[in-house]
């Protein structure tokens, strides 16, 4: 299947070791990867943070990126990003039609349909759970708000993990709870982000993993700038990252390390 | 003639409690740092919450039952005119007597004039979020007439001088400790040897109140829901004193905002399953009190039905937003809030705290005055999963946030950023070039792996308790498209 990466504005700028992982991933499963150099940001951002008419020539700009990739055979749009994706389905169609936008609105839902969350696109539509990877690790896993409650991704990440050679899968306690990021809650809520963050590392810590993933690179952000804040030896890497390792490539690279200077 | 539209009236400043005078971020610091609040709401919070999954998990149709309430509340709504007439006519035919309060003022005006009415100088009330929203117990105070709550967790709340921070446990943020030393310092006669244990002090409670109970003439209450087919109004509760309040004195005065009302008789049904499950996690309450008008003989001889407006028809205008108004007040919203949970009801600022509330003040009041309240949430999705009438609260939180950011006149440093980063957003040219002046910020981190903690803001607000990592000189789509050159 010829299936087409949107990275994410976060992921290519900040850690864009998650596309790459995601690319290699898809590759590795008999998939051509494109990557539609036009692409930048769903848009999510401004519609959370109140600027939803700015929000606007961001999804067109989506919309124009990918909707060339589909007319060239691509059949699917894969982002390693649950929020991303969410706000592509509940949220890009809404504001262009609010802002009386309607064609791009239906190209907009019509995108929507061929895109998919990374867990989702290999279990539901790949049907596959094992994607033959190897990671020799303690892990424990962070569904993320968008990913279980917008998306409703279930235990589809918990079902590929399982199935990852060596890998030691151990429980998050209170795993629904929200890790406190939020987008620009973190920033304008900084003291309740933090006191949430707090929670969910203490939880995070308690299970003694040497990694803790989610399929959402953004809260793995704000908890990795947490846990290496506090100089924790547990360390936050991508769902992604983990299901592209194999035995030849067992590293991905970290997204945080712990900030212990010299 | 031509008629000047203003706009449909909101709360009135400077009467009631929807208004905070702090924002939310200031006032959850002050909370974020009381240790006892932080362990009595978290172990409040995740008793009920516990609680209210074990009874709802039980019943295979409540996924049914939820969109029947949220279909009734929206029909319900669409003609809200016509229900509260047939509303008023059925009381009336029945004895009662029906009052229409455009705002607080009003109507703690009419509650006022109605007890002088009686020649009572004292009034016993049972809980009711409405009364508390206008300030009621103030009002009257300032008519010279004592208001005793008797909801325990109220009475809680007022002797102690406190306000409520929970709209069904109003107490929540206070443990049993605490409680007993409210009760020993502000009961008159209280025992001395009185102990924390919950039993000694239900009954310490319950000797306070027993004697208000006997000697009031006139009652107060709020209503869960009132039949507009059959002018019934409906009392929801667990401890009996509101059962004392609406039968013993002579005259009842109910203060009910438009929006309870419910066509049916039937539809009682519906809410009174939905309710008690969602709200103490209870398969059914222990008391539901419902009368229609007067009854010769029976309970009070007078009733008066006070219909609150202040700001819910605003609120009925907005598309989006007036789905708050379907809100039954089962508080499981509160209680899965993870930013409730954290910093308590006060820092709300208004009588409805945590999710509902950050939905509902800043409608009834204008956004304007409670401008920080949407951006109080961390749109993590929980509340829309328990509310047992669906009300989308996440989308609403973002709609008011456009709202408010709408409404501004002068530009923020904050919208010349995000209207900076939406035009490169939106050019994948100027958006290249954004992201290589962001890489740059890798030469800030001079070879280590995360960025300074000290940043100049809006940065630092991350970086003071998080580390951010240095950026990578090369983005993922320039490595890529460098890669596959053709
Ligand atoms: S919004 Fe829903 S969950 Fe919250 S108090 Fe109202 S009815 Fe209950």
């Amino acid at each position: 299947m010829k299936v087409a990466l949107f990275a994410t504005c976060l992921v290519d700028t900040l850690t864009p070791q998650v596309a790459r992982a995601t690319a290699t991933l898809l590759q590795r499963l008999g998939h051509e990867v494109v990557v539609p150099p036009g692409q930048s940001c769903c848009g999510q951002m401004h519609v959370n943070t109140g600027y939803r008419r700015e929000a606007v020539p961001i999804v067109a700009n989506h919309v124009r990126a990918f909707a060339g990739a589909l007319s060239s055979g691509v059949e699917a749009i894969v982002a390693p990003s649950g929020s991303c994706v969410a706000s592509i389905h509940h949220q890009q169609a809404a504001v262009a039609r609010r802002a009386g936008e309607h064609q791009l609105a239906d190209d907009a839902a019509a995108l929507a349909e061929r895109t998919f969350e990374l867990s989702q696109f290999l279990v539901d539509v790949l049907g596959v759970t094992d994607v033959g990877a190897y990671y020799p690790h303690r892990v424990t896993y962070h569904p993320t708000c968008h990913s279980l409650r917008l998306l409703r991704v279930g235990d589809r990440p918990l079902q590929l993990l399982r199935a990852v050679r060596g890998l030691d899968l151990v429980e998050l306690p209170g795993a629904d709870q929200c890790c406190g990021f939020g987008g620009t809650f973190a920033v304008k809520n900084a003291d309740t982000s933090t006191a949430m963050l707090t929670d969910k590392m203490t939880d995070v810590l308690s299970t003694h993993a040497e990694v803790c993933t989610a399929g959402d690179a953004s809260c793995l952000l704000h908890i990795g700038g947490g846990l290496s804040r506090l100089r924790s030896g547990t360390r936050t890497v991508h769902l992604a990252e983990i299901l592209a390792s194999t035995e030849e490539a067992v590293t991905p690279q970290q997204s945080t390390t712990p900030a212990v200077t010299a | 003639m031509t008629a000047v539209f203003l706009g449909i009236p909101t709360a009135p400043p400077g009467v009631g409690h929807l208004r905070g005078d702090r924002s939310f971020p200031d006032a959850a610091r002050e909370a974020l740092r009381d240790g006892q609040l932080r362990a009595n709401l978290g172990h409040a919070t995740s008793t009920i919450r516990a609680k209210r999954a074990a009874v709802v998990g039980e019943l295979p149709d409540w996924a049914e039952l939820r969109e029947a309430g949220r279909a009734i509340k929206a029909a319900t709504m669409a003609r809200l005119d016509e229900h509260l007439i047939a509303l008023e006519e059925q009381v009336t035919a029945r004895g009662g007597t029906v009052h229409w309060a455009r705002d607080a003022i009003e109507a703690n005006a009419i509650v006022t004039r109605l007890v002088q009415a009686t020649g009572a100088d004292e009034v016993v009330k049972v809980k009711s979020m409405a009364t508390q929203e206008i300030g009621l117990n103030e009002a009257l105070e300032a008519a010279g007439i004592t208001a005793h709550e008797t909801d325990l967790a109220e009475l809680i709340v007022q002797l102690g001088d406190d306000k409520p921070s929970h709209i069904l446990v109003p107490a929540i943020h206070k443990n049993r400790a605490e409680i007993r030393e409210i009760f020993l310092r502000t009961m008159p006669g209280a025992d001395p040897d009185l102990t924390d244990d919950p039993r000694q002090l239900a009954m310490a409670a319950r000797t306070h109140l027993r004697e208000r109970f006997l000697r009031a003439r006139v009652a107060i209450s709020g209503a869960n829901f009132a039949v507009a087919e059959t002018g019934t109004l409906a009392v929801v509760e667990s401890e009996g004193n509101g059962r004392m309040c609406l039968t013993l004195p002579d005259t009842l005065i109910t203060v009910m905002g438009i929006e309870k009302v419910v066509p049916s008789w039937r539809d009682l049904e519906v809410y009174l399953q939905l309710l008690p499950r969602s709200s103490t996690g209870e398969r059914m309450n222990p008391y539901t009190s419902l009368w229609a008008g007067v009854t010769p003989g029976d309970g009070p001889q007078e009733f008066h039905l006070v219909l609150l407006d202040n700001g819910r028809t605003a609120v009925l205008a907005d598309e989006v937003g007036r789905e708050a108004l379907h809100c039954i007040r089962c508080s499981a919203c509160l209680n899965v809030c993870p930013v409730y949970e954290r910093t308590g009801g006060h820092a709300y600022g208004s009588v409805y705290p945590g999710p509902i509330g950050a939905i509902l003040s800043p409608q009834l009041t204008g956004v304007e005055d409670n401008a920080s309240l949407p951006y109080a949430s961390s749109l993590c999705g929980a509340c829309y999963d328990v509310c047992p009438v669906a009300i989308d609260i996440p989308s609403i939180l973002v709609h008011l946030r456009a709202e408010h950011v709408e409404a501004q006149t002068r530009t923020t440093p904050e919208a010349v950023a995000f209207r900076a980063l939406s035009k490169a957003m939106s050019s994948p040219r100027l958006w290249r070039l954004a992201q290589r002046a962001a890489g740059l910020g890798r030469f800030l981190a001079r070879g280590k792996t995360t960025l300074p903690n000290a940043l100049p803001p809006p940065v630092s607000t991350w970086t003071r308790t998080r580390d951010l990592p240095t950026p990578p000189a090369k983005t993922f789509t320039q490595q890529w498209a460098e890669e596959h050159r053709s």
